[in-house]
């Protein structure tokens, strides 16, 4: 990235960041924010719950959901989870980690075919599995990976 | 008391009696460093490799682990082999410079046989040897360069810059380094390596747009032959070492993008492609399968002294795995026979650098006496002498580490102490003097401070468990290479058939179980968070070394262990 759009990102911050999704259609305004909170699902206290009220129950194993995350978190406050749905029709995509208070942590509805590619941040406090599920034409589909968090030091 | 010159005689005399010949020179080779270190010349593509070096500029003694347990996929295989199991393995002969090198086998006798290992005039007098019939070859430098030392700590990792370009370093990749902060590695890079040396990691990225900090690799003409040199940094240094260092870099293993970076240096026309790693060999090893179009990982961070490559298999072909062990013991040549654009052959040879065998070359020693000279008097303070050998190397305490935590404890008037599993440290013989130097060669890190913290017995158990995990994890890619905690005061089991949260178990504290609610005051040091004050180990240490004058040898905490019956990784 050159430095010019670094400075302009940064100075734009995060407010601008999302205004910039909005505009390009990927988020919409109100009903991305307002109609489509699920309250129930995401203060769920344990995966099988926040699973069942948001929907994914019973999804099956996919290898066609990519997921990137580290093998061990370098900051457990903010552990980036990147994930693509390469499973056609795919309608909404969600990360859980198992092992959080509440482990739904986002959902993301892709409109109109939008690309279903979602990179974020999440916070964890132990090690964990953190899954990703996908709906796609009705039905649910998941994949999971391990996420170990250490309290570090004594390397090397 | 400390061994007299009468014992020492005495104990000479065992190692003659034992089949050790007693002048160095004589017991390494014919009087000469020409038969021992031929190397006849091999292919058109020569890569000589140095790893873990501490900043050691001079020779050292360095005792190698008599435990270094692989569990799982690694059962009984390379790293994890010690003493006899390795001897075999590598088909090499007990009571030979090679068993001295390679293995803790009768360390003593054999250090004062065979004498020191390493030091930079003596690696320089070898590299020029070697590169003389390898017209082309490059070196290549893994990292752990510019910690180790109480001068390199000093002058930022100056001395070993320094030294390393008039080694001829020409591709280096890090993992201590990045403890001078990322700030003066950067300095480094941009001003003295400038043309000169290339600092290569494709797996460091920054936090906020994940760009690349560091060129990720390097293509460089051997013999009109294309070799790209990929770099991959230590993937866990914000988690091994403290975070707020590097606080914009990520790190990671990363292997989806090696992919991507093997990939576009074949695709700009490499011929040959070699990692230069500090992954770790079990990383390494797991790397090697996942990854294909690599010829050659050349790696070190676990300071594993590997005499042959490991061959492993993947998607499509085969990639060969090289580790060059620490402190400046061995040299690494990879010579590669390249035909038609393609690698059809290799031979491997991992030298060890016996002092008594090399002329020290002129010009190195002129650099390190002339780095070493405003801290020569300072660093040979004699602060106590040792009656036991001291080391640190092994996966639970060596007794330097003991030492330490026996300092800790008694010093900072605590019911336990934690040191951390740092597998750099030299070792010493019985009746040496322990000087400042020895002392720093342990201690000589950014974050020095010493704590005394309160802590539950739950707590220290999942302290324990927590680094426990991090040594022993079935899969290598959660591991992160250091050795297990040394602890001091509390005595324990250790269930290696268990996970994470059942390993540590039998917990005592003078006699007693240790009460999970109950708080008992622990010391330690190298904190990895900010702003923790204390003072630093090295005077903790210095200071309890000044009143004891002599150290006993010491008895080590070490925990017993559950489910490693005939395992290869114990001597």
């Amino acid at each position: 990235m050159n430095q010019e759009r670094r400075t302009f990102l940064k100075s734009a911050g995060a407010v601008g960041a999302i205004a910039v999704a909005i505009a390009a259609g990927l988020l919409k305004p109100g009903e991305a924010f307002a109609a489509a909170w699920n309250s129930l699902a995401f203060t769920a206290k344990t995966a099988t719950d926040a699973l069942t009220n948001s929907g994914y129950s019973g999804a099956s194993e996919s290898n066609d959901i990519l997921i990137k995350v580290p093998e061990i978190a370098e900051n457990g406050a903010v552990v980036p989870v990147e994930a693509t749905s390469n499973i056609p029709g795919t309608t909404s995509m969600a990360i859980f980690v198992d092992k959080n208070p509440n482990p739904l942590i986002a959902d993301f509805t892709f409109l109109n075919g939008a690309e279903p590619f979602i990179s974020t941040r999440v916070k964890m406090a132990m090690t964990s599995i953190v899954r990703i599920s996908v709906k796609a034409g009705g039905k649910a589909y998941t994949a999971s990976r391990e996420v170990k968090v250490t309290i570090g030091g004594c390397g090397g | 008391m400390s061994m007299n010159r009468r014992e020492f005689l005495q104990t000479l005399a065992i190692a003659a009696a034992s089949g050790f010949a007693l002048d160095s020179r004589s017991a390494l080779a014919s009087g000469n460093a020409g038969s021992f270190y031929d190397l006849p010349p091999f292919g058109n593509v020569s890569l000589l490799h140095i790893t873990d070096c501490h900043a050691q500029l001079l020779p050292i003694y360095f005792r190698e682990p008599n435990v270094n347990i692989g569990l799982g996929q690694s059962l009984n295989k390379v790293p994890h082999l010690v003493g006899e199991n390795l001897l075999k393995t590598f088909k090499i002969r007990p009571r030979t410079p090679e068993a001295y090198a390679f293995t803790c086998l009768d360390f003593e006798n054999a250090a004062h046989t065979y004498g020191k290992v390493g030091g930079f005039a003596h690696l320089s007098t070898l590299i020029k040897q070697i590169r003389a019939s390898r017209p082309g070859a490059l070196l290549l430098d893994g990292g752990d360069t510019w910690q180790g030392s109480a001068t390199a700590l000093w002058t930022r990792g100056q001395d070993m810059v320094d030294a390393g370009k008039l080694l001829g370093v020409d591709v280096m990749t890090g993992h201590w380094e990045f403890t001078h902060g990322a700030e003066r590695v950067k300095q480094v890079v941009d001003n003295d390596f400038k043309g000169k040396v290339d600092f290569v990691a494709q797996n460091i990225k920054t936090n906020d747009f994940g760009d690349p900090v560091f060129q990720p690799y390097v293509i460089k003409q051997i013999n009109n032959i294309p070799v790209a040199i990929i770099g991959q940094a230590f993937p866990y240094t914000p988690i091994a070492n403290p975070r707020y260092m590097t606080a914009d870099w990520s790190f990671g293993i990363q292997d989806d993008n090696m992919q991507l970076v093997v990939n576009e240096a074949r695709a700009k026309g490499a011929v040959v492609v070699i990692v230069l790693s500090h992954n770790g060999m079990d990383v390494d090893l797991k790397m090697a399968s996942r990854v294909s179009g690599i010829d050659a990982i050349m790696g070190g961070h676990t300071h594993d002294g590997i005499p042959a490559p490991i061959i492993v298999k993947n998607a499509d072909g085969q990639t060969l795995v090289t580790n060059a062990g620490s402190n400046g013991k061995f040299l690494g040549v990879l010579d590669f026979n390249v035909r038609s654009g393609k690698v059809v052959d290799f031979k491997y040879k991992l030298l060890p650098v016996f002092a008594n065998l090399i002329e020290p070359d002129a010009e190195m020693a002129n650099l390190i006496k002339a780095v070493r000279a405003p801290y020569e008097a300072k660093l040979a303070e004699k602060l106590a002498v040792t009656e036991g050998s001291l080391y640190r190397r092994g996966n639970f305490n060596g007794t330097f580490d003991q030492l330490i935590l026996d300092a800790l404890i008694e010093v900072k008037g605590a019911d336990a102490a934690f040191s951390p599993g740092f597998r750099w440290g030299t070792s010493l013989l019985p009746g040496e003097a322990i000087t400042l130097e020895h002392v720093m060669d342990q201690t000589a890190i950014t974050y020095p401070q010493t704590t005394l913290t309160e802590m539950t017995g739950a707590t220290i158990k999942s302290i324990m468990e927590d680094v426990c995990d991090n040594l022993f994890n079935a899969d290598p890619y959660k591991q992160q290479g250091g050795d297990m905690v040394r602890v001091g005061g509390i005595s324990y089991t250790c269930d290696l058939r268990q996970g994470i949260g059942k390993r540590i178990n039998n917990m005592m504290l003078n006699g007693k179980a240790l009460d999970p609610n109950k708080k008992y005051k622990v010391a330690g040091w190298a904190p990895v968070s900010e702003g923790v004050t204390g003072e630093p180990i090295w005077d903790v240490v210095s200071g309890y070394l000044r009143d004891k004058k002599v150290i006993t040898p010491r008895k080590l905490n070490l925990p017993k262990l559950i489910g490693v019956d005939g395992n290869a990784g114990i001597s």
